[in-house]
């Protein structure tokens, strides 16, 4: 197996499977995050802490995923810097995108805000520090609402995601190509299905913050 | 029409080169690149100066022998053609034409336009065969093979070696070219008996000749000249999957007699 690793066909599969699971993982997030639209985020959320020993799990297999994603995407792109050490006095893209050519910078954006968002909104929930609500459950949704209010913190949000949307825009497509599914008939589908997914997440992540600074939603 | 050319100088690997701008004049639009370049060339040597350096070979598009990047394209800007094919008429009076080797690591200039392009042929030398008795012809049909499958092989044999791929990727991975040897076989019966070493092997000695690794901005397919699809890269990463449980996978790789390998690592 070490020599797997090794070989960069081997590391380009493991960025993609690492992605692919943060990518599953992003999606089972977004749909619990909905529940704030329907009221039942602080259920979802008291459910949810019922089921520590899978949270833990979940965390800690996430965290390995991200820390092995994060030390290869470094490693392969000092590699590749490396293999074109001189580039041309006049270049021209045809094919790649500012996604495609941005990977590591978006990858830092996200990296940056996963540590920033853990602190502003996981941290305080899994401590214990939220109020009560009605029903006596910690208000998972009153905190988020006050957690947006500032200005500051919507712009946060809105650059993050941003950052989140062109890294998996290229990421989710790229994936499937790295795991050698995507055949000559499959290859443009699968390109346009990673795209709509990728804006799909983003905008379901996205909407939470915009929504509620603009004050639809409240605690 | 006249041209304003600027097109890289390099006396040799440990010179720092640089452009160097040549007007030109009564170039006519049925000219090939080429022979633009000669015409050039012809004045360069009359004046008592050193021609340009450049590769060409059979100049019918088939030998990948020609290697230039114009105004940032490998191969130019006409869509699967050669430098070698392309003609004079796709640019306009008074353009300025930018001219560049082929760059990457794994790509040393030897002299102004030209690269030395070995480590192409030790990434062959790692697999890009099939170690059979062949003996005689066999009669046709003798071997059945699946009509898309021969035609995948034959898409895939398109490949001429030129490195445009390698020029275009920002990440100088030779993963199209690789590619499109291992679909070659892997298509074929003749292939399975060495499919999983060939993959292995290979994409080794890739990294060990100076490449980068394949981060799916598909400029390769882009900019080959015979149209060869990155949808071989997936069947590569497919390929090595299937070898994953092998034996075959070398545990650390040597290089043995590929250690004479590229002389600017």
């Amino acid at each position: 197996m070490r020599s797997f690793f090794k070989n960069l066909v081997g590391q380009k599969i493991l960025m993609a499977v690492s992605g692919l699971f943060m990518t599953l993982f992003l999606t089972a997030h977004l749909l619990g995050n909905m529940t704030i639209y329907t009221g039942g985020l602080n259920a979802y959320a008291e459910q949810l802490h019922a089921l520590v020993p899978l949270v833990w799990i979940s965390r800690i297999s996430m965290l390995t995923l991200l820390l092995l994603h994060i030390y290869f995407a470094i490693k392969l792109t000092l590699e590749n810097r490396d293999a074109k050490p001189v580039g041309y006095a006049v270049s021209k893209n045809i094919r790649s995108t500012f996604a495609s050519r941005n990977m590591i910078w978006s990858g830092l954006a996200v990296a940056i805000f996963i540590i920033y968002h853990l602190l502003h909104l996981t941290v305080p929930a899994a401590s214990g520090s939220v109020s009560l609500d009605s029903m006596g459950r910690p208000d998972i949704s009153g905190m988020v609402v006050e957690g947006f209010q500032g200005g500051l913190v919507a712009v946060i949000y809105l650059v993050s995601l941003l950052g989140l949307l062109l890294h998996i825009i290229h990421g989710i497509q790229s994936s499937f190509q790295s795991l050698g599914l995507s055949g000559e008939d499959a290859a443009p589908v699968i390109h346009r299905a990673g795209i709509i997914v990728a804006l799909v997440l983003s905008a379901g992540f996205l909407s939470i913050p915009l929504i509620i600074f603009v004050g639809i939603v409240k605690g | 029409m006249k041209l304003i050319l600027f097109i890289w100088r390099q006396q040799g690997a440990d010179d720092p080169g640089k452009l160097v701008r040549y007007d030109t004049s009564e170039i006519s639009a049925e000219m090939s690149f080429l022979e633009m370049l000669d015409v050039v060339n012809e004045g360069l040597v009359k004046d008592g100066k050193e021609p340009i350096a450049f590769d060409h070979d059979c100049r019918e598009g088939i030998c990948g022998t020609c290697s230039q990047v114009i105004n940032g394209v490998p191969h130019g800007p006409q869509e699967r053609t050669t430098v070698c094919q392309l003609h004079m008429r796709q640019f306009k009076d008074g353009d300025k034409i930018y001219i560049e080797p082929w760059r990457a690591r794994a790509f040393p200039i030897v002299k102004d336009l030209i690269v030395d392009r070995s480590s192409l042929e030790r990434v062959m030398q790692a697999g890009g065969y099939i170690s059979v008795h062949t003996g005689c012809a066999p009669d046709a049909n003798s071997i059945l093979i699946r009509r898309e499958d021969a035609e995948t092989a034959m898409d895939a044999a398109e490949c001429i070696g030129c490195g445009a791929c390698v020029a275009a990727c920002p990440n100088g991975s030779a993963m199209l070219f690789t590619a499109a040897k291992v679909t070659q076989f892997a298509s074929l019966p003749q292939g399975q008996t060495e499919a999983k070493h060939r993959v292995c092997m290979m994409t080794e000695v890739m990294k060990h000749e100076g490449f980068g690794s394949c981060t799916n901005h598909y400029e390769c397919q882009a900019v080959c000249p015979k149209g060869l699809k990155t949808s071989f890269i997936a069947r590569l990463n497919r390929e090595f999957l299937k070898a994953l449980d092998s034996p075959e996978m070398p545990e650390s790789f040597s290089g043995g007699f590929l250690n004479r390998g590229n002389p600017s690592r």
